[in-house]
């Protein structure tokens, strides 16, 4: 049976759409197609409701000169009223916190440069998501170790630096203490003074305890591996599979992780984003992070609403701040710039430009004392009362 | 009528001195401003020339009163010229962006090299720009900034090859250049003849006009006067004349222009005239702008700063934000909110005092005429009247002063206007600050009533955010036939009904109707003839009585079969109810609790009506899908009619929650006090096992951190769950405040806790409570103390009371709430005027595309499908379920 046919009727829902009316999205015709099959339904009904559907879609279609933006405007700034201003709150996690609320919605709309917690949310490939010592394999590969995270004690004798290791920590962290020795191999001839627990001796030949302290500082802050900029890296359960999630950003080297699905890993810095994946997929994670918060402090809004947002603010292809120094500073009304900040600054600028307002959004009509041209101002259509129309013409 | 004009555009440059002057009617010549009798002298900064300012009087120019006469400018040659503060910036630019000697724009080197002829180069420059500055405005603004900035390094003339020398500005207005060693002071008059030089085309590279803004009209040789009437004086009570602070800084500009002109010609030292000329320079700067960094701000003699020109443009109560953005209205009220429930949710109750002061002109017609006659017959003070009568050609007269107000209702005829009172079914806006949404401004229709409060429905309340606690609101009336029009097809109350934000109503049942309506429809609800109609009544139905369900041995009906009466006979819906939680869960028609609503064909056969079902901001609910199909007019009518139904169940039953509502069994005390103590001793082991030291701790927390989680999350918020658990088990079911919980009325299931069974851990920025004193948060406990009632766990609930130091942890755990809403409001109300500002000219065009006025294209069709919020069903644009529920419900 072919997926449009409907059990008993054997009517094609989407010959009967075509009929009635053909401008019907795909996706929801397979939907009435798909769920009609599903209850016992006679031709009549089918038919009633491919017709209310039509109907239905067409009235629910929004209507020209709608002022959308201020809706949207509304949508988002109202609930924003009711959002807790708790800045932490924990994200399923105990682990560690995510900044949520009203001041995430605002890092968001203001597009900081760094969001005030940066995460990165990694999803593993086929091979890793399945079992959590493989996502913990990957996780060690991420995680940014330096020497200090698995040292547990330092000593500074004569020419050399000792370094006791903490075994527990660094089975944690898959360290090995060939790897920790190849990294210290730099600084001086390694020598392993003990087994366990593990402790090094680099013989640096350095005698000026000034430059050994030095030096040892450097030696605490070296790599062993992972990723910069990385501090933590947690494995989660989500759904039927392992997921990764990480303290601080670096997109462009977390992807070239093995292990690492580089299809949906994204991080919640949308200038990284923007950086590293482009400008759509800002949009994209500008709504997602937006849906988030909403969705987190329980209050209902639109996703059209959000998507204009996202939409207005990367539409040059530049992530752009809803503010003074992004969207509403590059208008091109003298007017609305000076009504919204920085009024002075504008007016002079404007003037020694010889700029002139045209006039055509909504602060600007306000402000000269005119109808505006969104709404029902947007129609165009002069009536002449007193020209009688002739008959039968 | 006459012809209109629209404005098509602003636009903004710099007046240069000769157009100063011939603007000018006055040359402003001397620093005295009153003779000895106190009389304005002539050519001072009060000249009466400048503006008619006492009444009556006409003006000596334009021969208009001071109503009309909009005032004149004078002028003021000054004896040196002055840069204009506002300018600084771009002075600067375009001394180092051009040649010392030539003035020419110094192209940057690549450009020479690549044309071989710097006027090439030009020539090539001005084409592109030319181009860009058509198509791509910003991007020419961009190409701009960048080439001067590259303008800024070249150190040789290309056109004369003269060299040079990097200018220095120092803040405010002193210009340096940096010749070989030393530094050379620019004065204005310099810095102008250099300004001068620049030829015109080449300003137009650099983003000028220099049709409407030559440079050098950025330093000041005339000094423009403002007319009197933007700086008027003040008469105080004393007779003493106050000024404007504008004319007192006016008057120290003249008198500092005045003796610098004097020692100029007197051939006084450099000295004293580079001294006088600076401090010209300062009040002119100041008269500009008193906020300008680096510069003491001017002040008035008792030391406040004045307010110049910038000051008076700036900030939300400047002019822009305070006068042009927003004004004061004309016919408007404002008072107390009080609730009505008789008055429809498109009404609004507006007292009789009210109603006589506020009018609407309406034209009189050969079908109005009489009752327009009676109005004026009626006059200012008698409701239903008329404040003014307004004649065809215009007077305009106030009927408080006409003595025989009936020869005058006789006089007037079709083509006069009367400006009546405010009468029933009048349109009006009704208005709740903060208008955060749409909502919080819409039409109702005058309903007028003693009293001296505006009357809301309740209904309405979700939408204006408003309650009856002291609020106030605006209420403002149209004064056109088209704002009228507009008003009552696109803001009545009714067409608000569905939110644009989340598809679903936002206007619905709240409180007593939801609680009316479950005990209504409750199962154990019967009624009898008598209880029938006088609910029937109250939602004034008019037509025979349904079928009683019980017919012997007495006639009884029930709630339901009510209901079921303003259902439309087509209307089909299940799901659940509010109460459909917990013990009493129901997902499918066999439900014992009758927590499953299903109505087949209008008839409400299972399942009782709370929140879930009428509720406002339920999307997806029975009152949603009533609205979304059978109109708005109908969600109007349903409210004003089934609703008043609810609340007459109520006024018959009577509802109210009392003290005993929330009192528990001893047994219960007995069993929450041993969870209290359960609790305490597994605070006491987890504290001592992190002595020990034998705290676990989780993953990238400290073992301090740890314990405190782990108390908060696994014990004593646990401790106050079982509590309520064990109270609810113990409360009536049937109680009020637990109907009110359980039905979404108001009220939860913690607030019940709260009363009855334990209050619970306090916490700031979500942490127990620890600051205060060195290791204790209050001297009741020993430091370092961790024990829960150390901490801020209030153990008591409000019924029992607290104790002194858990009403004190209590009071401190209120107070960061109240500091949060008072941080919150602000922020996310700049937030939002953030958002209004970026995305309020967005419109959708006829094409579905979103838009913004220039016409470029921000979504090519809006929200990606095209499909208004506000209709869709929760978001969706077609709920095909619910559509195969609207025409086979009736049988599946």
């Amino acid at each position: 049976m072919s997926p449009g046919k409907t059990g008993k009727t054997g009517i094609d829902i989407r010959e009967l759409v075509e009929s009635k009316c053909p401008y019907l999205p795909p996706k929801i015709v397979d939907e009435i197609a798909e769920k009609t099959a599903a209850k016992n339904l006679t031709m009549d009904e089918i038919s009633k409701i491919v017709e209310l559907a039509c109907t239905e879609y067409i009235n629910n279609l929004i209507d020209p000169g709608e002022p959308v933006g201020t809706v949207t405007a509304q949508s988002i700034g109202e609930p924003g009223t009711q959002m807790t201003l708790r800045t932490f709150h924990y994200a399923g996690v105990r682990e560690f916190n995510v900044t949520l609320g009203l001041p995430r919605l605002i890092e968001l709309v203001d597009a900081r440069k760094i969001p005030s917690t940066p995460i990165t949310y990694i999803y593993l490939d086929e091979e890793h998501r399945h079992d959590p010592e493989k996502a913990k394999e990957v996780a060690r590969r991420i995680e940014f170790t330096r020497v200090e995270n698995v040292v547990a004690s330092v000593y500074i004798t004569t020419g050399s630096i000792i370094l006791e290791l903490d075994p527990d920590i660094m089975s944690d962290k898959g360290v090995t203490l060939d790897q920790v020795k190849s990294v210290l191999k730099k600084y001086g001839e390694v020598e392993v003074v003990r087994e366990d627990p593990p402790v090094l001796s680099i013989n640096t030949g350095i005698v000026d305890l000034m430059k050994l302290s030095k030096l040892r500082d450097r030696i605490l802050k070296a790599k062993i591996k992972g990723v910069k900029g990385i501090k933590r890296v947690i494995i989660q359960k989500k759904g039927d599979e392992y997921m990764l999630l990480a303290e601080g950003v670096n997109l462009k080297a977390i992807l070239k992780i093995r292990g690492v699905d580089p299809y949906r890993t994204v991080s919640n810095d949308i200038h990284e984003i923007e950086r590293v994946l482009g400008i759509e997929a800002a949009r994209t994670m500008l709504i997602r992070e937006m849906m988030n918060v909403l969705m987190e402090q329980g209050l209902d809004v639109d996703i059209r609403h959000v998507m204009l947002v996202a939409d207005i603010m990367t539409r040059n292809g530049s992530v752009r701040q809803i503010g003074r120094h992004g969207v509403t500073g590059e208008k091109e009304s003298v007017l609305a710039r000076a009504a919204f900040e920085v009024t002075v600054k504008h007016l002079l600028d404007a003037a020694a430009r010889g700029e002139v307002d045209e006039l055509a959004g909504v602060a600007e009509n306000i402000i000269v004392g005119q109808p505006i041209h969104v709404g029902t101002g947007k129609v165009n259509l002069y009536m002449k009362p007193y020209v009688i129309p002739k008959r039968g013409g | 009528m006459s012809e209109e004009y629209m404005i098509a555009g602003v636009k903004l440059g710099i007046l240069s001195p000769e157009e100063i002057r011939k603007l000018s009617v006055v040359p402003v010549l001397t620093s005295e401003i009153l003779d000895e009798d106190g009389i304005p002298v002539r050519n001072s900064v009060m000249d009466p020339r400048l503006g008619v300012i006492e009444p009556g009087r006409r003006c000596e120019v334009c021969g208009n009163t001071m109503a009309q006469c909009p005032g004149h400018f004078g002028h003021l040659e000054l004896a040196r010229p002055v840069i204009h503060y506002g300018f600084v910036k771009h002075i600067y630019d375009l001394l180092r962006a051009t040649c010392r000697s030539c003035g020419r724009l110094k192209i940057p080197r690549e450009y020479v090299e690549k044309y071989k002829d710097p006027e090439r180069a030009v020539e090539e420059i001005r084409k592109l720009y030319g181009k860009m500055k058509s198509r791509w405005p910003l991007l020419a603004r961009r190409f701009s900034e960048t080439l001067k900035r590259e303008a800024f390094k070249v150190s040789e003339c290309p056109f004369c090859k003269a060299k040079q020398y990097k200018i220095k500005l120092e803040k405010p207005t002193i210009f340096y250049e940096e010749r070989k060693e030393d530094l050379v002071r620019l004065n204005p008059v310099e810095i102008r003849q250099r300004l001068e030089r620049i030829p015109g085309r080449d300003l137009e590279l650099l983003g000028y006009d220099p049709e409407s803004a030559r440079p050098e009209w950025m330093v000041i040789t005339v000094l423009p006067i403002p007319p009197l009437s933007i700086r008027p004086s003040i008469v105080l009570e004393t007779g003493a004349r106050s000024e404007d602070d504008l004319t007192h800084k006016l008057a120290d500009i003249v008198r500092t222009n005045e003796r610098l002109r004097e020692h100029i010609n007197q051939g006084a030292p450099n000295i004293i005239v580079e001294d006088l000329w600076e401090l010209l320079q300062y009040h002119i700067t100041t008269y500009f702008d008193n906020e300008a960094p680096g510069i003491p701000p001017a002040k008035q003699r008792y030391g406040r700063p004045l307010r110049t020109l910038a000051q008076r443009l700036k900030g939300k109560e400047g002019r822009f934000r305070g006068n042009l953005s927003g004004k004061r209205v004309d016919f408007s009220a404002r008072s107390v909110i009080s609730p009505d429930p008789y008055i429809g949710i498109n009404e609004v109750g507006v007292p009789e005092y009210v109603a006589k002061i506020l009018t609407v002109p309406e034209t009189v017609t050969k079908w109005n005429i009489e009752e327009l006659r009676r109005y004026v017959i009626n006059g200012p003070y008698k409701w239903p009247g008329a404040n003014y009568v307004i004649s065809p050609d215009g007077g305009k007269i106030d009927l408080r002063y006409v003595k025989d107000r009936k020869a005058l209702a006789e006089t007037i005829t079709p083509g006069w206007v009367v400006e009546r009172h405010l009468i029933d079914g009048d349109i009006v806006l009704f208005n709740r600050q903060p208008s955060l949404h749409r909502m919080s401004i819409m039409a109702h229709k005058v309903k007028v009533l003693p009293g001296k409060t505006f009357r809301l429905h309740l209904a309405v309340c979700p939408p204006y955010n408003a309650d009856f606690d002291g609020d106030e609101m605006n209420l403002h009336v149209p004064q056109s036939v088209e704002a009228r029009a507009e008003a009552k097809l696109l803001l009545l109350v009714q067409e608000h009904i569905l939110s644009p934000r989340y598809g679903g109503p936002i206007i619905g049942g709240i409180q007593d109707y939801i609680s009316g309506a479950y005990i209504l429809t409750s199962k154990g609800t019967l009624l009898t003839k008598e209880d029938v109609i006088d609910l029937l009544a109250a939602a004034r139905y008019v037509g025979p009585l349904p079928e009683p369900a019980i017919i012997s041995p007495k006639k009884y009906w029930t709630g339901k079969q009510l209901v079921s009466l303003f259902l439309p006979k087509d209307f089909n819906y299940r799901g659940p109810s509010n109460i459909s939680t917990g013990l009493l869960k129901c997902d499918d028609d066999e439900c014992f609790w009758d927590s499953y609503i299903i109505i087949k064909n209008g008839a409400l056969l299972e399942g009782v009506i709370d929140k879930k079902a009428i509720g406002s901001q339920q999307p997806e609910s029975m009152f949603h899908h009533l609205v979304r199909e059978y109109g708005n007019s109908f969600g109007a009518y349903f409210i004003d009619n089934v609703f008043r139904m609810f609340i007459r169940v109520l006024e018959r039953r009577g509802f109210t929650m009392t003290y005993d509502d929330v009192v528990i069994p001893k047994q219960a005390e007995e069993e929450i006090n041993s969870v209290m103590v359960k609790a305490y001793e597994e605070a006491k082991r987890l504290i001592e096992l992190k002595e020990k030291g034998a705290l676990e701790p989780v993953p990238g927390r400290s073992i301090e951190e740890t314990l405190e989680i782990r108390l908060m999350d696994e014990v004593l918020r646990k401790a106050r769950e079982e509590a309520g658990e064990i109270a609810v088990k113990y409360l009536d079911p049937f109680n009020h405040a637990f109907i009110m919980a359980r039905t979404g009325a108001r009220g939860s299931s913690l607030n019940l806790t709260q009363m009855a069974a334990c209050v619970g851990q306090q916490s700031i920025r979500g942490e127990r409570i620890h600051r205060g004193y060195s290791d204790r948060p209050l001297a009741h406990s020993k430091p370092g103390d961790r024990s829960p009632p150390a901490r801020g766990f209030v153990a008591s609930s409000f019924r029992k009371g607290l104790n002194p130091i858990e009403m004190f942890f209590h009071a401190a755990g209120g107070r960061e709430g109240l500091v949060d809403t008072a941080v919150r409001t602000s922020q996310s109300g700049y937030m939002q005027r953030r958002l209004v500002n970026a995305l309020q000219d967005l419109y959708v065009e006829y094409d579905g595309s979103v838009r913004t006025p220039e016409g470029s294209i921000i979504q090519f069709r809006y929200g990606e499908d095209g499909i208004d919020p506000a209709r869709s069903v929760h978001g969706k644009s077609i709920s095909v379920d619910r559509l195969i529920e609207r025409v086979a419900g009736w049988r599946l």
